[in-house]
């Protein structure tokens, strides 16, 4: 399997009138040749901050790259200027956004702001822009598309519109999709349109997708792997099957406890995480996700865990699976 | 859309008839009458004539409706002080020369303005914004004839090319044009900062910077495209004010156009001058307002298609 | 990474209480102090603010600082340079301007204020009562509204000065404040009318979800910074709108009567000697009016910005 991004120690830091915080505090993985990774978290956990990192989408007064790599197809991505990016965005990498409503141009033609892009990257003829936005339109199952490319995004509904992203996106036919949280501003049948459109286009153009997220249902149906993220930092990563089936961090397990199912007994009560994230002003210097834990130990207060490694695939960032916790049942009360 | 003009319309002609309303009214309301102030007496016979030809003897409804058929016709009437012409064909005089001014005045702020307010923007808090934010306030708080007094003193006087006042060649047009033009182009700049600035934090900018596209191309075809909306909003008020700042301008530089006549009239209380000027300036502006309204709604594609059926 | 040895009972259970779920690290402040802080932090307003207080209290003490009284005229010391005895020198008639210039911007400061606080007090009352009032009269209201504000600001300012004045001798102090009131308070109205709708549907929700009186509370401590931020400014920025407008009539010849100085007259008066290079007449009155336009700008915008949540930094 073949690395095409690799993000090495990311750091991200945000300064701002009160101090610096830090968003992004040293994250490490990397997304193969075809696959779906699944970057799962709370809002305000840094899964969107690192998604425009790589893009470097981020106003760089006031943030700042720290420290760490991004590899992409083998070129460093934190060193590369604004002209070398502009080549790679919308060409090689491409992004969708959450709100479909609000991401699109409202004062220019949908036909014109699909095809933007690929005429400044391959140069095409007015004709050949406008055939390759109706073939995009059709890639992405919006009806009458000769009719629909001279329309403007309010006349679009917001399902639609995240089509018309889509298209946008994938126009240059991209290596690389980050999809930040496409389908949380829609309504759930919508949602799932959107996503199974997702997945034939990957099975069609072999695409990379990066898929942020805070619901792991979503996750389920179409990831290849997922990554956990708190506080700016990574708690697990393992393949779907992995996470699922044996979670082996605490807030890995409760993320999966906290999602409804049908299948439950109307007097079970829905399970929540108390609390809210650790404020990345001062963050704590142990385990982020202390304060919340059910099953926390003196040691990880002040420590930061290692990573410990189940499978090959499959690592998580807990004290809990160090050797010398052995003993410690999990779960447990005091 | 269509209802939407139609309305727009409607609105106007009101307003039209208000202002001749309330026109009529003040004028005549006046305290004692408009030959009372001759130094000469007339005797009774002259006067009763007069009066007779201004149609002041008749009672004021009768009066009220002569005077709306005559504007229907578009006769604004004799002026009272002159006896050489009739209000129209001052105004004919005056409006063209008055036009002219406004539109450099206008064409100068709407070019200028929102490329400095852009500027700014885009360099926020840095060196440019704040030398472009220093000259819209002063652009802003210096009145008109204050920036125009300064510019015969300091230019027109030690620039021999330049006219200190009069008419008749494109010198001429010079400094009063850059006079008037200061405070909209300062509030165009101030508008089109804070338009640009909002615009660039909207999700559509990310959006288009993810595709990789120019950073001009960003800039021109994405945000200043939707930044520049609200400034046609306001350009129907800032027109209206302009009008204001020319009666001044057209005094102080001697400029023989349709301010400086209503600045005359007003000054020699010819009641019929001011009348028509009144309701040429209000029929001109509401107009004006009207096709900047209309301008609107076909510049935004969301409120140009909010009623076609699809 | 560290290397500190971990001893086994570092692998206990860690107390419940050792720990705080909700803690905020961030210093939180109340509402006004966090716009005066901003505000402070806006130099530009600042200096507006100062300017200000200072040409206010010159206005007061001014005219009486110099010695001389504004209507006196000294045919012997007639359009003198500024020297040691006139600190602005004096006019066509040998009034000392020093005196003047203060009671002009004495008089010029009370009409932009007082037009603006009318304007504030129609607008207000307008536009409470069309937000109180049912749908209909509220929309009948504000068309009425719409036609008045749609009638060319200056020309209705010009008109009533011109009707009401007398030729030769201005127009009267509240007939400035008439003339520049009639049209003005149309926005205020808007902006009342806004808040008051807003309020409206929060009490119905309110009543709706029959919550108790904490709530109601809240609400107060959100809608009426709300309301009195954006009213704030829309006053602040009238004001020089009336300063402006009156020296423009000053300059038509509709200001004041004479010898009543306001900083249009002098800027009128001293027009008319530019000509024969007496720059300072005209200039220390512009210098003036000027100076107060721009520091009730800058105060406006610095408040416009201080009250602006998103723009907090």
């Amino acid at each position: 399997m073949e690395k095409l991004l690799e993000v090495k120690d990311l750091a991200v830091s945000f300064q701002t009138y009160f101090g610096e915080v830090e968003a992004v505090r040293g994250v490490s993985f990397h997304v193969n040749k075809g696959e779906t990774v699944a970057l799962v978290g709370e809002s305000g956990c840094g899964k969107s901050v690192t998604a425009n990192s790589i893009m470097q989408l981020l106003p760089m007064p006031p943030a700042f790259y720290k420290r760490g790599q991004i590899l992409f197809e083998g070129e460093d991505i934190v060193k590369k200027s604004e002209k070398e990016m502009q080549k790679i965005r919308g060409n090689k990498i491409s992004m969708i956004f959450q709100d479909p409503m609000t991401s699109l141009n409202p004062t220019m033609r949908i036909g014109k702001q699909i095809v933007e892009g690929l005429i400044k990257h391959q140069k095409l003829s007015a004709k050949e822009a406008e055939k390759k936005a109706i073939e995009m339109l059709d890639l992405v199952s919006v009806p009458q598309p000769e009719k629909r490319i001279k329309q403007y995004p309010h006349e679009f509904s917001g399902g639609m519109r995240q089509r018309v992203m889509i298209a946008l996106a994938m126009v240059s036919n991209p290596k690389l999709l980050i999809a930040d949280e496409p389908t949380t501003a829609l309504d759930v049948t919508v949602q799932a349109q959107i996503l199974d459109l997702m997945k034939g286009i990957q099975e069609k153009l072999g695409t990379s997708i990066i898929l942020i997220t805070h619901d792991l249902g979503v996750v389920a149906d179409m990831c290849d792997r997922v990554i956990v993220m708190y506080a700016g930092q990574l708690m697990e990563e393992g393949t779907v099957y992995e996470i699922f089936k044996n979670p082996k961090h605490p807030y890995t397990r409760k993320l999966l406890g906290s999602v409804p199912r049908l299948d439950m007994s109307r007097s079970e009560m829905l399970h929540s995480i108390e609390g809210t994230p650790p404020d990345l002003y001062r963050p704590p210097k142990g385990c982020p996700f202390y304060d919340r834990c059910d099953e926390a130990m003196i040691i990880c207060k002040d420590h930061m865990p290692q990573k410990e490694y189940h499978t090959d695939t499959h690592y998580s960032c807990c004290w809990l699976n160090h050797p010398m916790a052995a003993g410690v049942a999990e779960g447990s009360e005091i | 859309m269509a209802k939407y003009i139609l309305k727009r319309l409607a609105m106007a002609i009101v307003t039209i008839w208000a202002v001749i309303t309330v026109t009529f009214i003040l004028m005549h309301s006046v305290p004692g009458d408009p030959f009372a102030n001759e130094s000469k007496k007339i005797p009774e016979a002259v006067y009763q004539n007069l009066l007779r030809e201004y149609g002041l003897d008749k009672p004021y409804s009768q009066q009220y409706m002569m005077y709306l058929k005559n504007i229907a016709r578009f006769n604004f009437g004799q002026s009272m002080k002159s006896n050489t012409e009739t209000v129209n064909e001052m105004i004919a005089r005056g409006f063209p020369v008055s036009a002219t001014l406004g539109i450099q005045a206008i064409l100068i702020a709407l070019i200028f303005g929102p490329a400095l307010g852009a500027i700014a923007a885009l360099y926020q808090n840095k060196t440019p914004d704040y030398i472009a934010m220093i000259i819209s306030i002063i652009g802003v708080s210096v009145p008109s004839f204050v920036m125009g007094s300064f510019l015969i003193q300091f230019v027109a006087r030690n620039v021999e090319w330049i006219p200190i006042g009069g008419w008749g060649e494109w010198r001429h047009v010079l400094l009063p044009s850059l006079a008037l033009a200061t405070m909209p182009l300062a509030q165009f700049a101030r508008l089109m900062r804070s338009s640009m600035l909002e615009v660039l934090g909207q999700d559509y900018i990310k959006t288009a910077k993810s595709k990789g596209i120019s950073r001009a191309a960003v800039i021109m075809k994405h945000a200043v495209r939707n930044a520049i909306l609200p400034i046609v909003s306001i350009l129907g008020t800032t027109i209206s004010n302009l009008v204001a700042g020319s009666f001044v301008i057209e005094k102080i530089f001697g400029i023989p156009g349709l301010g400086m006549f209503f600045t005359t009239s007003v000054f020699n209380r010819d009641y019929t001058l001011i009348m028509g000027v009144t309701v040429f300036y209000a029929l001109v502006l509401v107009v004006m307002m009207l096709a900047v309204d209309i301008a609107y709604t076909l510049i935004d594609p969301r409120i140009r298609l909010t009623k076609e059926g699809r | 990474m560290e290397q500190t040895a971990y001893t086994k009972d570092m692998f206990k259970k860690a107390p419940k209480d050792n720990r705080n779920a909700e803690q905020i690290r961030r210093p939180t402040i109340k509402f006004w102090a966090d716009v005066w802080r901003r505000l402070k932090q806006n130099k530009l307003a600042m200096v507006g603010l100062v300017l200000l207080i200072l040409m206010g209290i010159m206005s007061i003490i001014g005219p009486s600082l110099s010695g001389h009284h504004y209507y006196e005229q000294d045919y012997s010391q007639v359009n003198v340079k500024p020297n040691n005895q006139y600190w602005f020198g004096t006019d066509e008639l040998g009034r000392d301007l020093f005196s003047r210039v203060w009671l002009g911007t004495r008089y010029s400061l009370f009409i932009g204020i007082a037009a603006a606080l009318v304007d504030f007090g129609i607008g207000v009352v307008y536009g409470g009562v069309a937000g109180m009032a049912s749908r209909k009269v509220d929309a009948f209201m504000m068309r009425i509204a719409e036609v008045i504000y749609s009638i060319p600001y200056m020309l209705v300012v010009v008109l009533i000065s011109v009707v009401f004045s007398t030729a030769g001798s201005g127009t009267s102090m509240s007939i400035l404040i008439l003339a520049m009131t009639i049209t003005g308070w149309v926005p205020m109205a808007n902006l009342v009318r806004g808040q008051v709708l807003q309020l409206k549907e929060s009490e119905y929700s309110l009543a709706s979800e029959s919550l108790g009186a904490s709530k109601w509370w809240i609400l107060r401590k959100h809608i009426i910074p709300n309301t009195l931020g954006p009213i704030l400014v829309n006053v602040t920025l009238t004001i020089p709108r009336a300063i402006f407008a009156e020296a423009t009539l000053s300059f038509m010849g509709l200001g004041l009567q004479p010898p009543s100085p306001s900083l249009g007259t002098l800027a009128n008066d001293g027009l008319a000697v530019m000509p024969i290079g007496l720059f300072y007449q005209i200039s220390i009155p512009a210098l003036v009016i000027s100076l107060i336009m721009f520091s009730f700008n800058v105060l406006g915008d610095g408040l416009r910005d201080a009250l602006d949540p998103r723009l907090r930094k």
